[in-house]
């Protein structure tokens, strides 16, 4: 038991597939709590489909995810889970504005039928702030650059309040600003005490970004903290290469 | 002039108007959410299969009641909804291919019933054609009493969920990551949709009746960037074609109603696409030359943030 509250999520044997296709294979994974965690692996690794399938968007063949309090089931934890999505996952002319999208957020914590209250909206606020995005608040989302899209679903999830998050490649097509700040906000996090899963595709800044990492291609090749698992032996067997790309990352 | 106003005082006019504008209203409100969740083609599989559930009510029941044909409308146009989303679920067949495939065959059946059905003596006259195009002459008091209960429960049913329904529609994945079961969500919406297709038929009939839950809202989003104003305005236009269709058929002779309602949601469309501040096809072409001679004299991007 002691030793589990130091675990923010736990994968047993977990085994996802599309149709007959395995996606993910037999996955054992221990996130400890209040780490900044990159999921890296090449395209088609499953990082995606793990993130879902933590979340429960996604059923698996075999295998459970539990979280802190021993519970798996994500219904009960809707509010302590935050999660970030591609920003490529929805259509972005949906008539919404930033503060719409970012007042979402709240909804777990609102659960169904009751309507946003006034502190909800103070909340966005807030979050709109940490991003740098507070003058967009009225904005119509069509309306938005790629990055700032990003920051409007991160502050979204930081609406959530939550004590996990799971983020989906926050930084694909953002600017180097827009990264830094970026990493700022999920170092800021850790300092909170929250865990962080993110699928991570730059393995330059690995080392620098994160403290621990999940090396996966179709099972996990290796997970633990960055300094003893990110090395080129693992890379190579996580990208099946030669490794003459990544020598010089590592 | 005074053929018109004598016109708004003539008892079958109001009954029928106020049907189409409700038809309008309600189907205005549901198609909104079917656009933006990009399931616009759905509802013509729908209403299309719904044809073989009329027949065969009529069939098996022996009743031209309005109620008894529109349940069995209801049951095939849910059994065919089911079948796409089965054959999409466990196939390799994509979801077009489905839909026109279970909406084709379904309207093929309903018409080889329907040509059955006419010869059996004594139901020569059971006006099942009605359904095809819609006779919205065939309305009566007690159609307009049902149109408006159902109309009421889907209007509240959307007030109720009007968040979960915002957020389902906007990112589903999301939605369920918040505890928002996804599946209970769609089923209900779908629901929701398919109900207000059914209650369009016997106005616009089941080939056009797409056409008032997609052109609607279509023609609304051109005209504002938040959801409620949208499925209003949304609500709004159906109506108003529903109202000015009725009015035009009684007006010009031999015009049909339900083509008459879809002609004139057509026309708010067209202008609505052309017009519209922002989104319209001659803003844009405005905005396209502004920016060109913006472009020559500063050589700077004119799309400064402005709030």
């Amino acid at each position: 038991m002691e030793k589990q509250q130091n675990y923010a999520v736990e994968v047993e044997d977990l085994t996802v597939a599309y149709d007959a296709r395995p996606v993910l294979w037999d996955i054992d994974l221990k996130i400890p709590k209040g780490k900044l965690m990159a999921v890296v692996g090449p395209n088609g690794a499953g990082k995606t489909t793990l993130i879902k399938a933590m979340l429960g968007l996604l059923k698996p063949v075999t295998g459970a995810v539990r979280f802190a309090d021993g519970s798996g089931d994500v219904r009960v934890l809707k509010n302590r889970i935050g999660y970030v999505p591609q920003s490529g996952s929805v259509d972005w002319d949906f008539p919404a504005t930033v503060q719409d999208v970012v007042l979402m957020g709240c909804y777990g914590k609102l659960g169904w039928i009751r309507r946003p209250r006034k502190m909800d909206i103070e909340l966005t606020k807030q979050t709109l702030q940490k991003v740098g995005m507070q003058n967009y608040a009225s904005r119509q989302i069509s309306q938005l650059s790629g990055g700032q899209q990003q920051r409007v679903f991160l502050a979204r999830a930081l609406a959530q309040e939550a004590e996990v998050y799971f983020m989906d490649e926050p930084f694909k097509g953002v600017d180097a600003q827009t990264e830094r700040a970026i990493v700022s906000l999920l170092k800021e996090l850790k300092e909170q005490g929250k865990t962080v899963v993110v699928v991570h595709h730059d393995l330059q800044t690995v080392p620098d970004y994160f403290d621990w990492v999940t090396l996966i291609n179709l099972r996990v090749v290796a997970s633990g903290p960055v300094d003893e698992v990110f090395h080129e032996e693992n890379l190579k067997k996580t990208y099946h290469s030669s490794g003459a790309l990544l020598r010089s990352v590592v | 002039m005074n053929s018109v106003s004598a016109l708004f005082l003539d008892y079958t006019f109001q009954t029928v108007a106020l049907g189409s504008a409700l038809l309008g209203l309600i189907s205005g409100v549901l198609g909104s959410f079917a656009v933006l969740r990009k399931q616009s083609l759905l509802g013509d599989g729908v209403s299309h299969s719904a044809l073989p559930g009329v027949v065969m009510a009529f069939v098996l029941l022996g009743s031209k009641k309005t109620e008894v044909l529109l349940m069995g409308a209801l049951i095939s146009g849910l059994l065919a909804t089911l079948f796409i989303v089965g054959v999409v679920r466990h196939t390799r067949v994509k979801f077009d291919s489905a839909l026109a495939l279970v909406m084709s065959v379904f309207f093929g059946l309903g018409l080889v019933l329907l040509t059955y059905v006419q010869k059996i003596p004594n139901s020569n006259q059971a006006g099942l054609k009605r359904f095809i195009f819609g006779q919205a002459s065939t309305l009566l008091q007690r159609d307009i009493i049902l149109m408006i209960i159902c109309g009421l429960v889907l209007l509240s049913l959307v007030l109720l969920f009007w968040k979960e329904f915002k957020l389902f529609t906007f990112d589903t994945d999301f939605a369920q990551s918040l505890g928002f079961s996804s599946k209970k969500l769609n089923l209900l919406l779908s629901f929701m949709i398919v109900l207000a297709i059914i209650i369009g038929l016997q106005t616009v009939g089941v080939i056009l009746m797409s056409a008032m839950l997609i052109a609607p809202p279509v023609a609304a989003r051109q005209w504002t960037n938040k959801l409620w104003i949208m499925v209003t305005l949304s609500a709004l236009f159906g109506a108003m074609s529903g109202i000015t269709g009725t009015a035009a058929s009684s007006l010009v002779p031999k015009l049909p109603t339900g083509p008459a309602i879809v002609v004139c949601v057509s026309i708010i469309v067209l202008f609505s696409i052309l017009f519209a501040p922002g989104r319209g096809v001659l803003y844009r072409i405005y905005q396209r030359r502004k920016n060109k001679i913006l472009y020559k004299l500063e050589g700077g991007s004119p799309d400064v943030p402005s709030n």
